[in-house]
């Protein structure tokens, strides 16, 4: 575990048809994203189909887990009971393609973030979830 | 530009109910008494209403966001034949009722329609904080736009909106004073409301002693939860003619939607996708963004005013910080007075309706106090996921 509230303190996600490969990637450690097989777009949130040109030829792929934070926020209230707080709610955007975006808890100290800093994914698990968070990774591209 | 919709279409009477935290009243006699307000101060009773209106309509989901529907409002009012109903909560959003009620009259299907917002998120707070949370309190798993924020403990939309107000700050350089002229801006407007729920005065210094609540954002950034009702009427322009008010012409309107309601972000977290809404509002009419008196614009989160303030094109991009600094150019007696019965921040979230009735207020020069000199033209803005604008004309 690399956070320290307990795993029932999350709110998971349902795993839905278009959904559940994300959710449960990180079961081998690697990061999937939507891509379109005919254009090459990625895309997140997934959906049944390419935004871009429309394909349904669309399916998960590794990505290589690398991103540089796009912007964070400290969040300082505690919205309910067993919250542990203060902790980095983020958006980081994935290398493979310009805003491609997942959100994401900053696994680092809260005065450690800056806008653009390289971070690399690591899965945090409950249930049948693997959440990605994002930590600081120096050799990001 | 005579032939849009809009154009034939006016508001003529405008309503709100008290305003509690909580209030005594259940949401059904509240929004009743607001869609009376409304009704009489048209000038019209109530068997001329033909059309009933509502954002969002009757809500699943517990936190009191959805307390009322159209139906209710039919039993309860005693329309006994309405031609048109609607509620609406995706898409536009807020604004959304309003511009199908434009639609319904411009096609003949109503001549005069209760358009109402109701909130019961006060009295839903008294049972259970998380129940006005995005999870609505359910502690089941989330779906749609909730499963890629909520797994994270982005509880509240504030923890969205402060990735926005992050990435402006770091973009533009903007600061704390900067964004804390529009809380104190709209504070010292409640002053001279009597129906706002926070009046007493608030300065640069109490605005920074705040506690964050998720940074940049502090608790004077946030708007609150209120139990209230607003109602306006709706009606073809030709039906306004002899009625109480002068008519309040939709002199424009825009709308957009972005992917923010799925989950889908575009940009660069400095930016609505509201853009398009303010493009559309702009080419419907001759008139110019100097030509507006007054704004009422959307204030969830004290973000907004900057980022929609961009999008409707009254400053240029990343201006809206230095715009607002010190904010002598939004007070009543400045260049563009903004949120002048206090916007959501000091008079409740009533998602947006507060700003509309406001509109009304300072169009029809009942603003006492807060009444802005002369004000012929209100360009007000709804919305943080879907978007609404309209520009609304005195003649």
């Amino acid at each position: 575990m690399t956070d320290s509230s307990p795993p029932s303190s999350r709110t998971l996600p349902r795993l839905e048809p278009e959904t559940a490969f994300f959710w449960t990637s990180g079961a081998d450690g690697v990061l999937r994203v939507q891509r379109c097989g005919s254009c090459g777009h990625w895309q997140h949130p997934p959906f049944p189909r390419c935004s871009t040109c429309g394909s349904e030829d669309v399916a998960p792929q590794p990505v290589s887990g690398r991103a540089r934070v796009k912007s964070y926020t400290v969040n300082y209230e505690r919205w309910k009971p067993g919250l542990d707080v203060p902790f980095l709610f983020g958006v980081v955007e994935l290398v493979e393609q310009a805003e491609l975006y997942v959100f994401t808890n900053l696994l680092m100290p809260v005065d450690a973030v800056v806008i653009g800093k390289p971070v690399a994914v690591q899965f945090e698990r409950h249930e049948d979830v693997w959440l990605p968070m994002f930590a600081p990774a120096e050799d990001a591209q | 530009m005579t032939d849009f919709p809009e154009k034939k279409a006016c508001i003529t009477g405008a309503g709100q109910s008290e305003v509690g935290r909580p209030s005594q009243r259940t949401a059904l006699q509240l929004t009743a008494d607001a869609c009376l307000e409304a009704i009489a101060d048209a000038g019209l009773e109530v068997s001329d209403i033909d059309g009933i209106a509502t954002y969002p309509g009757k809500s699943p989901l517990g936190g009191g966001i959805g307390p009322v529907s159209p139906s209710e409002v039919q039993a309860v009012l005693g329309i006994r034949q309405p031609r048109w109903i609607l509620s609406s909560g995706e898409g536009f959003s807020h604004m959304a009722p309003i511009f199908n009620a434009i639609n319904a009259i411009a096609c003949g299907m109503a001549r005069h329609v209760i358009v109402f917002r109701s909130v019961a998120q006060a009295t839903a707070r008294m049972t259970s904080r998380e129940s006005t949370l995005m999870t609505s309190g359910q502690s089941t798993r989330v779906d749609g736009n909730n499963a890629w924020t909520v797994p994270f403990n982005a509880l509240s939309p504030i923890n969205t909106l402060a990735l926005y107000a992050q990435a402006y700050f770091d973009k533009y350089g903007a600061t704390e004073e900067q964004l804390g002229a529009i809380a104190v801006n709209n504070r010292a407007n409640a002053a001279h409301n009597p129906n706002a729920v926070y009046r007493k005065p608030l300065s640069m210094e109490d605005y920074l002693a705040a506690r964050v609540i998720s940074s940049p954002l502090r608790l004077f950034d946030c708007d609150s939860h209120i139990d209230g009702s607003t109602a306006i009427v709706v009606s073809n322009i030709d039906a306004a003619k002899d009625l109480r008010n002068p008519p309040l012409r939709f002199e424009s309107i825009g709308m957009s939607i972005g992917g923010l309601w799925v989950g889908r972000y575009e940009g660069d977290f400095t930016r609505l996708d509201a853009d398009v809404a303010g493009d559309m509002l702009w080419s419907r009419t001759d008139l110019k963004p100097k030509d507006v008196d007054c704004a009422q614009i959307y204030d969830g989160f004290s973000i907004h005013v900057w980022l929609w303030l961009e999008a409707l094109g009254m400053v240029p991009r990343g201006e809206a910080c230095r715009f607002v600094e010190g904010g002598s150019r939004i007070a009543i007696d400045g260049e563009l007075p903004l949120n002048t019965g206090g916007g959501q921040l000091s008079a409740g979230r009533f998602h947006g309706y507060g700003h509309i009735h406001e509109a009304t207020v300072q169009l029809w020069g009942r603003g006492g106090g807060r009444q802005v000199r002369d004000a012929k033209t209100c360009l007000v803005s709804n919305g943080g996921y879907g978007y609404g604008a309209m520009l609304l004309r005195r003649d």
